[in-house]
């Protein structure tokens, strides 16, 4: 994969002189940033411009149906948002799209290739492709930051240590936390956690990256943190984003397109000006964080004074 | 009628729950070739399951030494034949109490911690994330946990034997005045190498038992606390269990 393209000596000097050159770690490795959205160009021509489609998928647990004929496609190298109420299986469709679930009817392509159809060898040959950015973090408790970042480096390559450690240390650099690099992940706040998980999931420098409810019990600065980093892995690096969240807000800053979900459909789909302005009751409801509509206040129940006589009775 | 179909349920989810632990048995031994290639994993499971279980394994095993002394020397001294109470108290400790013993040890002490430990990485998504990572946890997680309680077990069943011998020699020996020769000279003479082999193979397959119990139980553990919970008290009811039942067919095997 893209880590083969790691010569030691290249790949060492350029980790160095990034840090050099960029003191601040907005970059996080400068070959990556020109070479990966040409080598996809390259290999596959015929690619669209969508790394992800999502068509007609149904998928059910039990007999409770999540989603009735879901399509969606993400373009590359933007930012797409994923929204919906809670419980509209936003994450059971990031399990979709990284194949650790099947659907039961459907397709879904990543870069042209079904990923309900994959082995589990083919499988994680894709995930290296991919980078997850899980709700919590996800960090291994047993490890310090540093080797919870190194952790796919190590797991994937032979590399000698002084190139992972100028690799992780890189990685921590641009999100802000070289200095925590020995903490142990109970030290860490839900913020920090989110962004050691970030750097872990950019070790392997992937093509996309899903982010899982990033901001959800974050404080307002974490908040702006995630945000930036959000933005600048898309814009800097080139990396497709698929931002699963509920937060209308922070997604109305970041998102180039955005999609809303309920009912187990896309009830809309557009840019946020579009969104705002969508005449469906269920996206106005959403947008504009109403109690009630077609979502309920209430959960289905008999009728309210016939249970309570029949209590009684 | 209810209570037919109730049996028939609990038979049926029986029959499926040793189905499934077979197939992720498979899985596991199918990772173990590529899970050896990193020794230093496995030794760090060694450590865990196998040395921080050590004080506990030791002083068991000398008290339980120690009981059988003071109960072998009753029983025996009615028959005038204190002196057999080497060979018997031996027998005993490294044909059933010293595999069966460290078994029902291990898997509450060392199994459980297993079983949690798989189980909250479960319920923290830190599994998910490694297969996110294109890792196996099977391969990462799972099977260097499996090896070390493998490896870990024997060990552990023969040092608790040694320490119950010398329990026995303490209270046979040392307070009830057996003759120390007679007791170390007719153990040499009637304890044989099969004897050995009898406790040492009942030690493997119990720790391969229990370690497959413990890892298979935190693995597909529900992600919850309860269900963490759960999975752990199963993990020491189940190793138990099993450990009798196969004890009595290794028994019968063997004998």
């Amino acid at each position: 994969m893209t880590l083969l393209s790691y010569a030691p000596s290249k790949a060492g000097r350029a980790a160095i002189d990034s840090h050099r050159v960029h003191p601040e770690g907005t970059i996080l490795d400068p070959n990556m940033a020109q070479s990966a959205p040409s080598q996809s160009e390259v290999a596959r021509p015929s690619a669209t411009d969508n790394l992800v489609e999502i068509r007609d998928v149904h998928y059910s647990v039990g007999k409770r149906p999540i989603f009735s004929g879901l399509t969606m496609s993400i373009p590359r190298g933007r930012i797409t948002a994923v929204m919906g109420p809670s419980g509209t299986g936003k994450t059971t469709l990031l399990r979709l799209m990284t194949g650790q679930i099947r659907p039961d009817r459907g397709q879904i392509l990543f870069d042209g290739v079904d990923v309900s159809t994959l082995s589990r060898t083919e499988l994680y040959a894709l995930r290296l492709r991919m980078g997850m950015l899980f709700q919590n973090g996800a960090l291994l408790t047993d490890m310090s930051v540093f080797e919870n970042v190194a952790f796919p480096l190590r797991e994937h390559t032979d590399l000698p240590d002084s190139l992972i450690r100028n690799i992780v240390l890189t990685k921590l650099q641009a999100v802000g936390l070289r200095g925590a690099a020995t903490l142990m992940p109970p030290e860490l706040s839900g913020g920090m956690a989110r962004r050691v998980a970030l750097a872990r999931a950019m070790a392997t420098d992937p093509e996309i990256l899903i982010y899982d409810e990033p901001f959800t019990g974050l404080d307002p600065i974490s908040m702006g943190m995630i945000v930036r980093l959000v933005r600048q892995m898309n814009y800097a690096l080139g990396i497709t984003s698929i931002v699963v969240s509920h937060d209308v807000e922070e997604l109305a800053i970041l998102a180039d397109t955005s999609y809303i979900i309920a009912g187990g459909k896309v009830a809309a789909a557009g840019t946020f000006v579009e969104l705002k302005d969508h005449g469906s009751e269920i996206v106005n409801q959403f947008m504009h964080g109403l109690a009630d509509g077609p979502v309920a206040f209430h959960y289905p129940a008999p009728d309210y004074y016939e249970q309570l006589l029949a209590d009684k009775a | 009628m209810n209570l037919l179909r109730e049996l028939l349920e609990n038979l049926r989810q029986f029959v499926a729950t040793i189905g499934a632990t077979t197939l992720f048995l498979g899985r596991v031994l199918g990772q173990v070739p590529r899970a050896l290639l990193r020794p230093g994993l496995i030794v760090e499971q060694v450590h865990n399951a196998g040395a921080l279980s050590l004080v506990i394994i030791m002083t068991c095993g000398l008290f339980v030494g120690a009981v059988l002394g003071l109960q072998g020397y009753d029983l025996l001294q009615r028959f005038g034949s204190e002196d057999a109470l080497g060979t018997a108290a031996a027998l005993a400790l490294i044909k059933e109490l010293g595999p069966v013993v460290t078994a029902l040890l291990f898997a509450g002490r060392a199994g459980t911690a297993l079983a949690s430990e798989i189980g909250l990485m479960r319920a923290t998504d830190q599994l998910t994330a490694m297969e996110m990572m294109a890792v196996d946890p099977i391969r990462r997680v799972v099977a260097p946990r499996f090896l070390g309680g493998v490896i870990a077990m024997p060990l552990l069943t023969i040092i608790f034997i040694a320490i119950g011998i010398f329990g026995v020699q303490v209270v046979g020996v040392q307070m009830f005045g057996v003759d120390s020769a007679s007791f170390w000279s007719q153990m040499r003479a009637s304890v044989g190498m099969d004897d050995i082999h009898e406790g040492i193979i009942k030690g493997c397959v119990f720790g391969l038992a229990c370690s497959l119990v413990a890892v298979y139980e935190g693995f597909t553990a529900v992600p919850t606390a309860e269900g963490v919970g759960r999975a752990t008290t199963r993990t020491v009811v189940t190793s138990a269990v099993l450990t009798l039942i196969l004890d009595y067919m290794l028994t019968a095997l063997m004998l």
